[in-house]
Parts: C-alpha cells; structure tokens; sequence
C-alpha cells in the first residue's frame, strides 16, 4: 500500500519492520525443527548430533526391519482410516441438521459435540477406559476407534459447517421444486458444493488421529500398540537414530499429504 | 428441530452419550467413591488433593504453563494474522501453509525433532557457545522454559487461525479511515484493528491455552520426569499406582479448571463490544 504521504512514513515504516521480523522469525521457528530432524536422520554415525556427521540412508535401511515399529505404524493407519470414515460419515450428517435448524438445540448440539476440543483429551481418555472396565468390558480396536471418532469429529463438523453457510439455500429450494428427493438433492447438489469443506475435515481428522496420543494412551494395549506412543516410548526410554529416521519418514508424508490436501479441497482456505 | 433435522444428528448423538457422556458421569462416579467398585460414596479424594500441597501446586503450575505458552503463541501469532490479512492471496497461502504445517505433523515427531534442538549437545547450545554468549550451556531440555518454548510452537496454528478469520471479515475501511483522519499506524493498530479482531484473539487465547495444559507429550519429553503437570499426574495414578478413584477425581478437577478459565475468557467476547467503539 503507497504512502499518502509523499515523505517517508516513518511510523508505517516502524510497524510494517516490528511486524515482519516477528513473523519471519515465527516462521523460522515453525519450519525449522522440522527441517532439523528431516537432516538429522541423514546422519551415517549413531549419534544425533547436528549438522550430522556424513549423509546416509542407514537408518531409514534399518527401518525395514524395524517389524516393532511396521507393526504399530500398520495400527495407526487402520484407526486412522476407520476413525476417518466414521467421523466423516455422522459429522457431515450433524453438520446438515445443525446448518438446517436455527433453534436453541442447534446450539446445544454444537456446543456438545465441539466440547472434545476444549476438553482435556487424557481426562476423556481415561474416562473411556474406566467405563469400559465398568461395563465389564476389555479395551478393543473398536472402541479405540470410537474414541477417536469423538476427538476427531469436531474437526470435520468445523470445516462441514463453515462450507455450509456458503451454500446458497436457493439452490436447495431450486432442487426439490424441479422435483428431486431430498437424497438426490444431497447427492447432486449439496455434496458437490460442500465437498471440498467435508474432505479438508476430514484430512484433518485422519491427521489428528494418526497423530492422537491422549487418547491412545489408555485405549491400545500391546496388541492395537499405535505408533505415536510407540514413539514416544523409544524418546523416553533410549534416544536412537531409528526414531530419527521414523520422524523423517512422517514430515515428508505429511508434507506430500497436505500438498495434496491444498490442491484437491484448498486445505488453508477451509481453515480459514 | 424437525424430524428429518433430528434423524440426521441422531447417530453422532447416540455415539456422545454413549461413549462420551457416559463415560465422563461415570468418572465422575468414581471419583466420589471409596474404591473401585463404586460401593460407597466419599469426598476423601477430593479432600487428599486440596489438603496436599504437591497436589494442587502440580495444578497451578499447569495453569501457570497454560497461559505462558498461550503468551508467546499471542505474541508471534498476531503479528502473523496482521502480515499474513495483508498479504497478496498467493503469499497468503503460502504464509498460511507454514503456519499449519507443524500442526500437521505428529506431535512426537516435532517434540523429538526440539530434543536434537535444545539438548545440552543441541544446535542452540552450539550456537550460543560458539559466538561466546556463555562459558555454560544452557539448561533448556527438562525446564519450564523449554516446555514453554516448544508448546509455543507446537499451538502457534490454533492462535493465528481464528486471529485470521475475523480480520479477513473486518472492513479494511475502517483502518483507512482511522488512517485518513490522522491516526498514525501504531495509534490505528491500537484503536481500530486490535479492537475489532478481539473476538479471535479470545478464540485463539482459549484454544491455545486448552491444548497447551493437556499436551501430555511435549510435557513429559521436554519437561522430564521432575517436571510434573496434570496429565502426566492423571496418568501416573491412573497407571502407575493404579488408584483409579483418585485419577478420576484429579481428572474431574483438572476439567473443571479449564472450562473455568475458558468460560471466563468467553465472558470476554461479551463484554466487548461486537461493533467496538472507535
């Protein structure tokens, strides 16, 4: 933006510079510790020091055996994708109600259903387990899952319901008055224009449970082990070059994954 | 509701109470109980945490963490929504996608990536002792200090995101005109913008801060076995000692303490004026 001024505006100036040196060091410090672990896991000696001491792929040859680490990370992947469709499946579903309706339950039902987010997830965790002991029940892959679905679900219902006030109410009206049903007014109408806000949630879901710890923490035992707290029991108990590579592994996925999340549902534009 | 409203919300309904609700009363259940059966009723739980001073200094302490994480977080993530409200739409995206990107990735990864990065042998050790700042390096790994650098950055996103959404809805023209009637860009920032982007900085201020006291990894990895919080705390009873009653009663309180101070801040969105006064 010019200056209307036609001498220099030194207080435009000062700002514009106090601003952008914040963020650009904000920026150093967002990227940064990725970039650092992505170099360290090149590193062809057994220590994790930085800059690393010669470039190779050692660790990430030893990951191939790893069947510990596979193991858990195969885990991951089938909660994730379960927990993924689950979630997107009844948050779409609640989205739709919630848009429709304008009452006062419109509102309890988002409150309830956003409260996971505000909630801290290790209490519900833990509560989960506790309710399952009661119910004389055991942990299982399932309600592993379901746990999820009730972490994760906030996300899509956000990114769902955001997509939704921008649908044009007329296009609704315009559909059931040319005679379509309601399923194939969803199916041909909303679902196309609401799409992109529906899979920018439900990527975020897929990321949040792959990623859960809180939850996993009480609900996986030793045979559905997931691989954060895999993870993050290695980090506690002897610090190798295995998690290092690992953790190379899952920056340069999820930058591929989010490269593609902003390309096919325009990832930063929902989360705005 | 209508019928056909209802039958579409029903089933995230049914799974909420059933494994949401549900289990949260049951907990709650528990924590009043002598013992794991739920026999008899007793606030002796309740009691043993308030009358211990490890207990509930372990509880301000998070609280404490909270909202000195959610500080730095305010600090960088504004200036972050202001530059990124005025950048060009594809400097935008790319500002934006930066910024999401370490929530993205698995919060193990970037906790573990800040040990290689803050250890006694760390690239900031490195750095500081190379240009001779200190003889000694710096105790940053299993310190306060630490935790709250790496939670800074771990929730930067969940501030700058709502920060972003409302000055993207504010009329720019508000600030052009505090600017055409003489108002310098400090006094326009401090009247006008900061004002209206309110409602985001709470949004961001409640986010940041809810995440920041239940982030049970970078608490435990950076803060060490010394450094105790409340997850690590719940966990510790819950597993460790196996004395359920009084997980969930630490549990209950630790709820209650965040939706008190999240419903407090919400207060604050009331309080300000929606069309603030210029």
């Amino acid at each position: 933006m010019p200056s209307p001024h036609a001498s220099v505006d030194w207080e435009s100036l000062s700002l514009r510079f106090a601003f952008g040196a914040l963020t650009a060091v904000a920026v150093v410090f967002l990227v940064g510790p990725s970039l650092i672990v992505l170099l360290t896991s090149l590193t062809a000696s057994q220590s994790l020091r930085f800059p690393p001491d010669g470039l190779s792929l050692r660790w990430y040859y030893a990951l191939l055996t790893a069947d510990q680490m596979q193991q858990a990370a195969w885990t991951s992947l089938v909660v994730a994708f379960w927990t993924t469709a689950v979630a997107s499946i009844l948050g779409t579903a609640a989205a739709l109600a919630i848009s429709r309706s304008q009452g006062a339950w419109a509102r309890v039902f988002d409150l309830l259903f956003m409260s996971p987010l505000l909630l801290p997830a290790l209490a519900f965790g833990f509560a989960a387990l506790v309710f399952i002991y009661q119910l004389g029940l055991r942990p299982s892959i399932a309600f592993l899952i379901l746990g999820h679905v009730v972490v994760c679900v906030p996300f899509v219902l956000r990114t769902t319901l955001a997509a939704l006030t921008q649908l044009d109410p007329s296009l609704i009206d315009a559909s059931a008055s040319l005679g379509a049903g309601g399923a194939m007014t969803f199916r041909r109408v909303t679902l196309p224009l609401i799409g992109r806000g529906v899979g920018a949630g439900a990527f975020l879901a897929f990321m949040a449970s792959f990623d859960n710890v809180p939850v996993s923490l009480f609900l996986a035992d030793e045979r559905t082990e997931v691989l954060p707290i895999h993870l993050w029991q290695q980090i506690e108990t002897n610090l190798d070059v295995r998690t290092a590579a690992v953790s190379g592994v899952i920056v340069i996925v999820t930058l591929v994954l989010m490269l593609a999340a902003e390309r096919f549902a325009g990832l930063t534009r929902q989360m705005r | 509701m209508r019928s056909d409203e209802f039958k579409l919300v029903l089933p995230l309904t049914a799974l909420f109470v059933a494994f949401f609700v549900a289990p949260l009363c049951v907990l709650l259940a528990l924590s009043l109980s002598v013992d794991t059966d739920m026999r008899a009723l007793t606030v002796s739980h309740y009691v043993k945490f308030f009358t211990d001073s490890f207990n509930y200094s372990i509880l301000w302490s998070t609280i404490v963490l909270g909202v000195k994480a959610t500080i730095l977080c305010l600090v960088f993530g504004y200036p972050i929504a202001w530059i990124c409200a005025r950048a060009r739409p594809r400097w935008q995206t790319v500002l934006l996608f930066l910024v999401i990107l370490p929530i993205m990735t698995s919060v193990v990864v970037r906790t573990f990536s800040w040990i290689v990065i803050l250890g006694r042998q760390g690239i900031l050790n490195q750095i500081v002792l190379g240009l001779g700042l200190t003889s000694e390096p710096l105790r940053l790994l299993f310190t306060e200090l630490g935790v709250v650098i790496v939670l800074a950055q771990v929730q930067m996103p969940l501030m700058v995101l709502p920060i972003l959404t409302v000055m993207s809805k504010t009329d720019p023209n508000l600030a052009d005109a505090s600017r055409a009637l003489g108002a310098g860009e400090w006094r326009t920032l401090w009247k006008v913008t900061l004002p209206l982007s309110l409602p985001g900085v709470i949004a961001g201020c409640i986010l940041t801060y809810s995440a920041s006291v239940t982030a049970f990894v970078t608490q435990t990895l950076i803060g060490g076995a010394r450094l105790v919080y409340m997850p690590l705390h719940i966990y510790q009873q819950a597993v460790g000692a196996n004395n359920w009653p009084f997980a969930a009663a630490i549990s209950v309180i630790f709820m209650v303490a965040v939706l008190v101070i999240v419903y407090l801040l919400n207060l604050l969105t009331r309080i300000t004026p929606s069309d603030a006064e210029v």
